[in-house]
C-alpha cells in the first residue's frame, strides 16, 4: 500500500515534471524568436533608413541570428508540440528538413558575418538573408492574427 | 387521391425545371466574341497579373521551387471536402494551352469553364469577377509562356452533395456578386487602383472574411479575419480596427507586402509568406495603394480566438 502511494506520488511528480520542462521550452523558443525579432527590429529600421547605419548592431543581430540558428532544433524537442505553441505539427513530423532550415540560417549568418562590413554590403546581403524567416515560418508556424 | 399525386408530381417537376433553369451556368463573353477577345496580350505585363492574381500560390506543382511550373496538384482542405488545384501550364492536353482568352475570362469573370460547367468558388473568381478584360488577355499571354507541364491534377475529393456542380448556379444566384469593376470617381486613383488589386486579382477577402455554412462570404464580417480552413490559427483581421490593422501604418502594410514584416518585425508564417512571395514582385506603387484602400475598409471586429497561440 505504501510502496503504491510512493510509486504514485512519484509518477505524479515526474508527470509533472515533463509538464514544466514542456512549457519551459516552449518559453524559451518564444524567448529566443522574440528576441530575433528585437534584433531584426534594428536590422529592418537601419535598412529602410529609419536609424542610421551602425555595423556594431548590424553584426549584433548576426551574432544572435547564428546563436538561434545552432540552438533552434534543441528548442523543439520530440513532445512539445502538446502546450500553448503555435508550432505546427510538420516540425516534428519533417524533423530533417526543420533542422536543416535552421542549419541554413546559422550558415547564412556566418557568411552575412564576413560579407557586411559597411552600409553597402550590409544592404546588399541582409534582404536575402532575412528571407530565411518567412521560408520557415510558411511551413511550420501557425498563423498569428 | 390519384389527382393529388399528379399534382405533387408536376409541382417537382417544375421545381426541378425551374433549379435547372436557374443553375444554368452563364458566361459573360460568348463565342462571338472570340476573335476579338484574342487581340494582343503582352507577357510581360501578364506576369505582374499572374503575381498580382496569386496564381503560383495554387496551381504551382507542389514539392519544387519554380513558380512557372504550373503542374497542379495542391489539395486545399475545406468543409465541404479537398480541392485540388488544377493543371494551367501551357501543356495542350493537360493544361491551359489550347485556351483562348474567352477561356480565361468566362474562368475568371464567370466561373465557368470552357466545357461550359460551373468551377468550384475554391477558384476565387468571386474575387476574379473584377479582371479588367486587359489584364485576362495579358495574363493569358503570359501563361502561353511556361513551360508545358504533363499530366493532369488529381480529381476533387469533394463528396455528395458538394459534387454536383449544376448545384453551384443555385450558390452563384446567393452569393456570387457578378458585377464587373468599376472605379468610384469621388476617391483617388490610387484608392481605386488599391481596390482593384485588393477586392479583384489579390483576392485578399477569401481568406480574410468570415463564411457562412453554406461557404459564402458573411459582407458583416469581409476582412474581419477568420479561423484558417486549412488546419490550424486564425486569418487575422486586415480591417483598420483595433483587433486587426488599427495601429498599422499604410507604410507598414506596404512593407509587410514587401518583405513578409510586421511592424514588431515579426515574419508572417503559413500561406501569406506565399503571397508575400506573390506582392513583392509588383511595383512599390501597387504595395502602396493596396495599403491605402485597407486602410480605408470599415473597421470591423474580430471574430473571438478559437484558442491561445504563441511562439
Amino acid at each position: 500500500m505504501k510502496v503504491h502511494t510512493i510509486a504514485l506520488s512519484l509518477a505524479a511528480a515526474l508527470a509533472a515534471t515533463a509538464a514544466f520542462a514542456q512549457a519551459d521550452v516552449i518559453k524559451a523558443r518564444q524567448e529566443a524568436m522574440k528576441a530575433t525579432g528585437g534584433q531584426t527590429a534594428i536590422v529592418g529600421k537601419m535598412l529602410k533608413g529609419e536609424e542610421k547605419f551602425e555595423l556594431a548592431k548590424a553584426q549584433a543581430a548576426l551574432t544572435q541570428y547564428v546563436a538561434v540558428g545552432e540552438k533552434g532544433p534543441s528548442l523543439f524537442p520530440a513532445g512539445s508540440q502538446n502546450g500553448d505553441t503555435a508550432a505546427l505539427p510538420p516540425v516534428w513530423t519533417n524533423k530533417a528538413d526543420f533542422d536543416a532550415k535552421f542549419a541554413k540560417f546559422a550558415a547564412d549568418s556566418k557568411a552575412a558575418q564576413a560579407k557586411i562590413k559597411d552600409e553597402a554590403s550590409f544592404k546588399a546581403t541582409m534582404p536575402d538573408l532575412l528571407k530565411n524567416c518567412g521560408g520557415c515560418h510558411e511551413t511550420y508556424r501557425a498563423k498569428k492574427s | 387521391m390519384r389527382r393529388l399525386f399528379v399534382a405533387l408530381v408536376v409541382l417537382a417537376l417544375i421545381g426541378a425545371g425551374v433549379a435547372w433553369f436557374l443553375s444554368a451556368p452563364k458566361p459573360a463573353f460568348d463565342a462571338a466574341q472570340t476573335q476579338t477577345l484574342e487581340q494582343g496580350g503582352d507577357a510581360a505585363r501578364g506576369k505582374l497579373v499572374f503575381a498580382a492574381g496569386g496564381c503560383a500560390s495554387c496551381h504551382m506543382t507542389p514539392g519544387q521551387e519554380d513558380r512557372e511550373n504550373l503542374g497542379g496538384g495542391l489539395k486545399l482542405a475545406s468543409p465541404f471536402g479537398a480541392f485540388v488545384a488544377p493543371n494551367i501550364s501551357s501543356d495542350k492536353d493537360d493544361g491551359v494551352g489550347a485556351w483562348r482568352v474567352i477561356d480565361l475570362a468566362n474562368a475568371m469573370i464567370s466561373g465557368v469553364s470552357p466545357q461550359g460547367e460551373h468551377y468550384y468558388p475554391a477558384f476565387p473568381y468571386t474575387s476574379y469577377h473584377l479582371a479588367k478584360i486587359e489584364d485576362v488577355r495579358d495574363l493569358m499571354a503570359f501563361l502561353r509562356t511556361t513551360p508545358a507541364v504533363p499530366g493532369k491534377a488529381a480529381a476533387h475529393e469533394i463528396p455528395f452533395p458538394f459534387n454536383q456542380r449544376r448545384a453551384l448556379g443555385l450558390w452563384k444566384l446567393m452569393f456570387f456578386d457578378t458585377a464587373r469593376f468599376a472605379p468610384d470617381a469621388s476617391k483617388s486613383e490610387t484608392w481605386n487602383r488599391g481596390r482593384y488589386l485588393v477586392e479583384g486579382l489579390g483576392h485578399c477577402a477569401e481568406c480574410h472574411s468570415g463564411r457562412n455554412a453554406l461557404g459564402g462570404i458573411d459582407p458583416a464580417r469581409r476582412f474581419a479575419g477568420a479561423p484558417d480552413l486549412e488546419g490550424k490559427g486564425v486569418v487575422p483581421n486586415i480591417t483598420p480596427h483595433e483587433s486587426g490593422l488599427g495601429k498599422w501604418s499604410a507604410g507598414d502594410i506596404a512593407e509587410l507586402l514587401k518583405s513578409g514584416f510586421t511592424p514588431d518585425y515579426d515574419s508572417v508564417g503559413g500561406t501569406m509568406a506565399a503571397v508575400v512571395r506573390n506582392t513583392s514582385q509588383l511595383s512599390a506603387e501597387d504595395r502602396a495603394a493596396m495599403a491605402e484602400y485597407l486602410k480605408s475598409l470599415p473597421p470591423r471586429p474580430a471574430p473571438p480566438r478559437p484558442a491561445k497561440t504563441g511562439g
